[in-house]
């Protein structure tokens, strides 16, 4: 259905500026504060129940400690220059005006801290080089404005150094677990999975019957016996897929899709009980050991299956961690077939099977949608796909074409390597954040109503399981319905004909 | 008296600078990058990194492409410093080289696009309340550092002709460790004075990021992350975790 009050007369639309510059207002979204972790939260992940009583001198070690680990945070840290080429580059300080979410302000909260005790001039001068020391107040603005960034990346694409803030949140939220204060929405998530092995505690039962559920439907739908098996020993593919994609809408139609993929190309696989989620939320709280505990999952369930290659589901950290650190966290994977990419995309593997001419595909199924296509930015920006760079952004665009006859992409500058965040990624996808989500969002949605306005796009694809679910949360805030927000193998499940399927 | 004050600011300066800023750099590349994070899109191969690092350092291609204002300031200063820089070798030359004597006439420009490219900076950093924002009075007092050389240069050039031979030959007499007369002009004092604080600062405060930028992992790194393994040594150290699925039953 068309988006109302969008395409109702022909005299020229005015639609907003996805770029607007907002009014700075100081201390705009300073209120806006996501729930504090609980001891049980907190305790399973190794991270102190509670602030300690020593917190202070804790927290300042820590920083010392991530100098010396990990580059990027030394390194961002010393070589700003202040240009401000990233100011206004990121999606909550475009739609909050708050300026501690321009990007260097983000990272001078933690900056001013590491000069006041690590440099010289913050040690001696530190009126000069806005050094300050760490205070209750500076703690409490840490996990405010940590907790106002999804971690995107926008503004590293944008930086002359590629400061990347993401880096300074991840570090700043592990400095904050590890004195006891923790975000409730990650870290019992975390917990969950390692008891589970997935995000929604989805015990083993339960997501059989999901599957079985989901199989039936397939075969009303198509008359075709397509299977989403589960724990299959000696499958060639395990899946790796967002859990949202086993009971949330559009994820389901995209699993489905999936399904008719494999079923077409004619392989087997297998979804595993034990790694049911491809989510690894130890990425958004900077933390490598609870990244590659819950990578080291998906290891574990590959060797146990004895699979020949895992393919990873439409997640877009997911796939940041699957495409750039499961190698490093949980490999050598040397026990699967090396002439596959470990891992390997959905995307791929559908892209693959269209060259390949395994998948008959009817694109008029799909008319009734106008597409556009928004580019996940940890897809975008922390990762890649197929053979050539920027396959991240063409393999997906491909498959859209492939099954749909409209397409049109956004404003360049809102796609691709500058892609705005959905305003949920990072950890922030909960509902006590939902205002600080609504404002983010309004980047992406203002660009969307430019396509709108301008080819009279109705609904817009996307391969993140988080955004799926933050969009179809806040598209309603921008005149569009829920279900706006569609999975690109939803569109690629519309239009695959099987073999034997009985078309109407 | 003022030549040994001189001569020894320019030694300490020098050294300082040589030290702090290899120090720096060796910190730098001593810390472990745990894991792959080039910023997409990125190149899968070192030439592809190398092609990268060279349109950035000498053409400033992102800012280019994010903020073209403070692309045509910065792109002036940096270049016209380099220039400048170079032309400046001709006092510690004895013949001067061929290439710094091709390069004289284009030097006394580039100063003049230095200063004009930091007024720029400066005033961006006063108008713009976003910059104005992030600015803390270190960032303007490095700009007007840097302008007070350019300006005072560019003065001993235009305004007040200093004696420029007998400069060279306190610095020719430096590196011999002689200590020889320095003009006393205001001028050269406080230029070479401005210089010297330059180089004290340079290891210690934003301006690493000349060689910095050579060490930020989210452009360094070759996307080649399914390929190869990118193992950090605190990490190979982290306790193992069990191959295989140790306790069936626990999930179920
Ligand atoms: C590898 C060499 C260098 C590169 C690639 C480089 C690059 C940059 C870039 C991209 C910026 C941001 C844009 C701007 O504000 O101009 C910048 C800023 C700056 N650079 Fe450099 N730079 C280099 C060397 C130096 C050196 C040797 C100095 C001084 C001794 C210097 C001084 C500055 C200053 C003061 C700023 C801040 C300007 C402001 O306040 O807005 N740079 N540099
Ligand atoms: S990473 Fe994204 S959300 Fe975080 S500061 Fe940068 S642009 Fe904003
Ligand atoms: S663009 Fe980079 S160097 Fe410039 S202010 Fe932002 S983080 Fe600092
Ligand atoms: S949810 Fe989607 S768009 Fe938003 S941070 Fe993640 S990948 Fe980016």
């Amino acid at each position: 259905m068309a988006p109302h009050d969008m395409n109702t007369d022909d005299a020229p639309k005015v639609v907003g500026d996805p770029f607007k510059m907002p009014k700075i207002e100081c201390g705009a979204s300073m209120d806006t504060n996501t729930y504090k972790a609980a001891p049980e939260h907190n305790e399973p992940l190794g991270f102190p129940g509670e602030l300690l009583d020593n917190w202070q001198e804790v927290a300042i070690a820590k920083i010392g400690e991530l100098a010396e680990k990990n580059r990027a945070f030394q390194v961002y840290l010393d070589t700003c220059v202040k240009c401000g080429a990233c100011t206004d580059k990121c999606h909550y300080f475009l739609g909050t005006g708050d300026p501690k979410n321009m990007p260097v302000a983000r990272q001078d909260l933690l900056r001013s801290v590491y000069r006041r005790y690590y440099t010289f001039a913050g040690k001696y001068f530190p009126w000069l080089v806005g050094a300050r020391d760490l205070t209750k107040e500076v703690l409490d603005e840490w996990y405010t404005y940590y907790h106002q960034c999804s971690q995107c990346r926008r503004c590293s694409v944008a930086c002359p150094y590629g400061i990347d803030t993401a880096e300074i949140s991840m570090a700043a939220r592990e400095i904050l677990d590890s004195v006891g204060v923790g975000q409730k929405y990650c870290n019992e998530i975390i917990a969950k999975l390692k008891k589970t092995g997935n995000n929604l505690g989805l015990n083993p039962k339960a997501l059989r019957a999901t599957l079985e559920d989901l199989e039936e439907d397939l075969e009303d739908e198509t008359g075709v016996a397509v299977k989403l098996p589960l724990d299959v020993q000696g499958a060639d593919i395990l899946l790796i897929t967002p859990s949202a994609d086993f009971f949330a809408e559009p994820h389901i139609d995209g699993l489905l899709g999936y399904a008719k993929v494999f079923h077409a190309a004619g392989v087997s696989w297998t979804i595993s009980s034990y790694a049911s989620e491809a989510a690894n939320f130890g990425m958004f709280i900077g933390s490598y050991e609870n990244m590659r505990e819950v990578s080291w999952r998906i290891r574990q369930a590959a060797k146990d299956l004895g699979v020949k290659r895992i393919i990873f589901g439409e997640c877009g950290h997911a796939w940041r961690v699957g495409y750039s650190f499961l190698n490093t966290l949980a490999g050598p994977f040397d026990f699967l077939d090396q002439n596959y990419p470990i891992p390997q995309h959905i995307m791929e593997f559908t892209s693959d099977a269209i060259d390949d001419g395994m998948l008959k595909i009817d694109k008029s199924k799909n008319d009734e949608f106008v597409m556009t296509y928004h580019d996940s930015c940890n897809v975008a920006r922390g990762s890649s796909m197929g053979r050539q760079v920027g396959g991240q952004f063409d393999l997906p665009r491909k498959v859209m074409k492939a099954v749909c006859n409209h397409f049109h992409d956004m404003e360049r500058d809102t796609i691709r390597e500058n892609t705005f965040c959905c305003g949920g990624g990072g950890g922030l996808l909960t509902d006590d954040l939902m205002d600080l989500r609504i404002k983010g969002a309004k980047p992406r949605m203002t660009a969307l109503q430019q396509v709108t306005a301008d080819h009279g796009v109705t609904h817009m694809a996307a391969i993140c399981a988080i955004c799926k679910t933050q969009f179809s949360k806040v598209m309603p805030k921008y005149g569009y319905e829920m279900d706006n927000i569609m999975s690109v193998h939803q569109l690629v499940a519309n239009a695959v004909i099987l073999d034997g399927q009985e078309e109407d | 008296m003022l030549s040994t004050l001189y001569a020894v600011l320019f030694y300490v300066a020098t050294i300082l600078l040589v030290v702090g800023t290899a120090m720096k750099v060796a910190k730098y590349a001593r810390t472990p990058a745990p894991l792959k994070i080039p910023v997409h899109p990125a190149p899968r191969t070192k030439k592809g990194v190398v092609l990268r690092m060279g349109r950035e350092v000498l053409f400033f291609e992102s800012l280019f492409k994010s903020n073209r204002w403070i692309w045509v300031f910065g792109f002036l200063f940096h270049w016209g410093m380099l220039l400048v820089l170079l032309r400046h070798l001709r006092y510690f030359t004895q013949p001067v080289w061929w290439w710094v004597e091709l390069i004289q006439p284009f030097g006394v420009y580039a100063g003049f696009a230095m200063v004009a490219g930091l007024l720029g900076l400066l005033a961006r950093r006063i108008v713009v309340e976003r910059i104005r924002y992030i600015s803390s009075p270190s960032d303007y007092l490095m700009l007007l550092l840097i302008i007070g050389i350019g300006v005072t240069g560019l003065g001993m050039k235009f305004v007040l002709p200093v004696d420029i031979i007998a400069v060279k030959a306190f610095f020719l007499g430096l590196m011999r460790f002689q200590i020889l007369d320095l003009p006393t002009d205001a001028a050269v004092l406080i230029h070479l004075g401005l210089v010297a604080i330059l180089m004290i600062i340079f290891p210690i405060s934003k301006l690493i990021h000349a060689p910095g930028l050579f060490f930020a992992p989210s452009r360094t790194q070759v996307d080649n992350a399914r390929e190869f393994r990118h193992l950090s040594a605190w990490a190979s150290q982290l306790p193992p975790l069990p191959e295989g699925i140790p306790t069936k039953e626990e999930g179920k």
